[in-house]
């Protein structure tokens, strides 16, 4: 059996490969080159490809955005680092106004290839401007693509499909993930827009995204001891999102839990919940989604964990919505 | 009076061979501009350009002296005053019409409208809807122009200037060296504001001290001091020198857009920029140049006619089908 694969070093060697690959490839962001990134994410790829191909840049998110979108239409296939998904909020307009609209506006006269990597999510201890997943702010953008894998493999290979795509694509690297580790890849790329069943299951349905895969994961061994089989789908694409996945999950086991890391209105399990509803309503026996709290996210320990949807609270709420007794903690 | 002063003293310093016929060729793209504006101003009053239309009448000087000093491959980027932009880049003015139209042969298919136009073909990487947006993308075109050979182009207004894009990407372009020249077209109103009470420092084109890029304040209704500045500029920026920045100070004939009749504007303020008319001013110096009236007005009648056939083939031509043309949000 191979080594597993650290998740760090699937980013790492994916952005490596296609830097070596496609010549077009270049790759910057804040502290990217020099210091390979605040999370250790992109070590050795300035002194492998080069200054031309891999450098860092000022703290200057509008900047960088716009310098991706203008290289992205004028021959280059950039891929850019803002370092936390917060600061995700200062290159909007050039995301959303510029580069989403691009292929369509242009009437097709090219598109825009460019991938904005960022690291997500809460559980770190980093307060309200460090935690937030700002996948659902750009889900709503037509012509924008948003994915984040739950794993090193689908790390690896969602990234390689990120940048060979033609079209921009907000790509998210859930912290609390970085250190995972997991089986090697086996294929060269995982497409995107393709939600995967990762456990099979009969009696329930938990979708869910990033991080949240694991811990439904990790919940569904716990429920399965109870005689409870859960099937696990990670949605792996909030834009275009895979419902057809889900509603034929749905159909088999007539029950669906959705896990969001975000709050509950404006979120992707809401809008996903919606589309459920309105396909495949006469499949459905129960349905309900599970979230974070609505404040921003705190930074003192006993807060964030009680604002996290995650460990036993999983399995707790299946357990509560199917009328069966939790398992004592 | 100020005008013919820079003129004089932009006389001597013209390129060695530079003809006066050259110089009429882009008198006649001004003047292609000027007749554009004027009949989009028009077609929007009798309800067939819709929306909205930001119009660049008395600016026309600024596009056409910096696109004279680029090469058709070099790349520029546009605002939602843009219609100049294009025209001088080498749009064709039919396609660009029927733009405006709403039409499917627009150069845009009739998806942008007058705000959003993209024509790569001629090297416009868009113009934006979003005040300043054009500085970023001017900049990332920008650093792919630095690996080809080639300079890129931002204009933008003088509101931009206050814009978070102006700060983040001039630092960007003057740190990597890239071969972009800044253009900021400072008609002294941002939309309905004087520029003057809300821009801190007098001058925009002295803000580039700050970074250590060079700039020059100039006449933008000068098409002889637009162009030799922008000779300069971007011979600096393909040498590898980097940056400039380039405030061109003109004026706009019409409203910010079609609601605005301009009525903040001091009466005698606007008589004087339109005794400066970039038109007239270019016509006077052909003059001196050796030309005769009747060379001016032969293209005149050129542009006129011209501006004619484009309009009545934009009108002619077919809306959109959305059973065919509405297309799809990403590339396959």
């Amino acid at each position: 059996m191979s080594e597993q694969l650290e998740f760090r070093k699937a980013i790492r060697d994916a952005l490596d490969e296609e830097i070596e690959r496609d010549p077009s490839v270049v790759f910057f962001g804040e502290d990217v080159a020099l210091a390979g990134g605040v999370f250790m994410t992109t070590p050795g790829l300035h002194e492998k490809h080069g200054p031309e191909r891999v450098f860092d840049t000022p703290i200057s998110e509008l900047a960088m955005a716009g310098a991706a979108f203008g290289a992205a239409v004028t021959g280059l296939r950039p891929v850019i680092e803002i370092m936390f998904g917060d600061f995700m909020a200062l290159p909007m307009d050039s995301l959303v106004n510029q580069a989403a609209k691009f292929w369509y506006v242009s009437n097709e006269q090219a598109s825009v290839p460019l991938v904005v990597r960022s690291a997500v999510g809460a559980g770190g201890r980093f307060g309200a401007m460090h935690s937030q997943i700002h996948g659902t702010w750009y889900q709503g953008i037509p012509g924008i693509k948003v994915v984040g894998p739950s794993n090193p493999a689908d790390a690896k290979g969602l990234l390689k499909s990120a940048i060979r795509d033609d079209n921009p694509v907000i790509f998210l690297e859930h912290k609390r993930l970085y250190s995972t580790k997991g089986p090697q890849p086996t294929e060269e790329t995982v497409p995107l827009g393709k939600a995967a069943v990762v456990r099979e299951g009969a009696d329930i349905t938990v979708v869910s995204a990033l991080r949240g895969v694991r811990d439904a994961l990790e919940a569904a061994d716990e429920l399965a001891e109870q005689g409870i089989d859960v099937e696990v789908v990670d949605i792996r694409s909030l834009r275009p999102l895979d419902h057809e996945t889900v509603l034929e999950s749905v159909a088999k086991t007539n029950r669906v839990m959705l896990l969001e890391e975000g709050p509950r209105v404006g979120g992707w399990a809401a809008n996903l919940l919606g589309i459920i509803a309105a396909e495949g309503l006469e499949e459905l026996d129960d349905a309900w989604i599970l979230t974070t709290g609505d404040t921003p996210a705190p930074y003192s320990p006993t807060l964030e964990d009680a604002w996290l949807p995650a460990g036993a609270e999983v399995a707790a709420a299946v357990c509560e919505r199917l009328g069966v007794a939790a398992a004592p903690s | 009076m100020a005008g013919t002063q820079t003129e004089r003293a932009h006389e001597r310093r013209d390129e060695p061979g530079e003809t006066a016929a050259e110089y009429l060729d882009r008198y006649g793209r001004m003047r292609l501009i000027r007749r554009f504006e004027e009949e989009i101003q028009r077609l929007f009053l009798k309800g067939e350009v819709h929306g909205t239309t930001h119009l660049s009448a008395g600016q026309e000087a600024v596009p056409v002296g910096v696109c004279s000093a680029l090469e058709p491959d070099d790349y520029v980027a546009g605002t939602y005053r843009g219609h100049g932009h294009a025209l001088a880049k080498g749009t064709d003015p039919e396609a660009l019409a029927a733009e405006m139209l709403g039409r499917r042969t627009g150069v845009c298919g009739g998806r942008a409208g007058s705000m959003n136009v993209i024509d790569l073909a001629h090297g416009l990487v868009g113009c934006f809807g979003i005040v300043g947006g054009s500085i970023a993308a001017a900049t990332g075109a920008g650093v792919s122009a630095q690996r080809q050979g080639k300079v890129a182009v931002a204009f933008f207004g003088d509101g931009a200037s206050n814009q978070g894009y102006f700060h983040e990407c001039l630092n960007w372009a003057q740190v990597y060296d890239l071969p972009i020249v800044y253009v900021c077209e400072n008609n002294f109103y941002g939309e309905f504001t004087p520029m003057a009470t809300v821009t801190a420092g007098g001058e925009i084109g002295i803000r580039a001290a700050s970074f250590g890029m060079q700039s020059q304040v100039l006449d933008g209704n000068d098409l002889w001091a637009v162009r030799e500045a922008a000779l300069e500029a971007v011979h600096r920026a393909r040498a590898g020198e980097g940056p400039t920045l380039l405030e061109c100070q003109t004026y706009r004939h019409y409203g910010h857009s079609k609601s605005d009749p301009a009525k903040y504007r001091p009466p005698d303020e606007v008589e004087r920029w339109l005794a400066r008319d970039p038109l007239d001013l270019t016509r006077v110096r052909l003059l001196d140049m050796g030309l005769s009236e009747e060379d001016v007005a032969a293209k005149d009648a050129e542009m006129d006619a011209q501006i004619e056939r484009v309009v009545e083939n934009a009108l002619a031509a077919p809306y959109p089908d959305p059973d065919q043309d509405s297309g799809t949000e990403f590339k396959r």
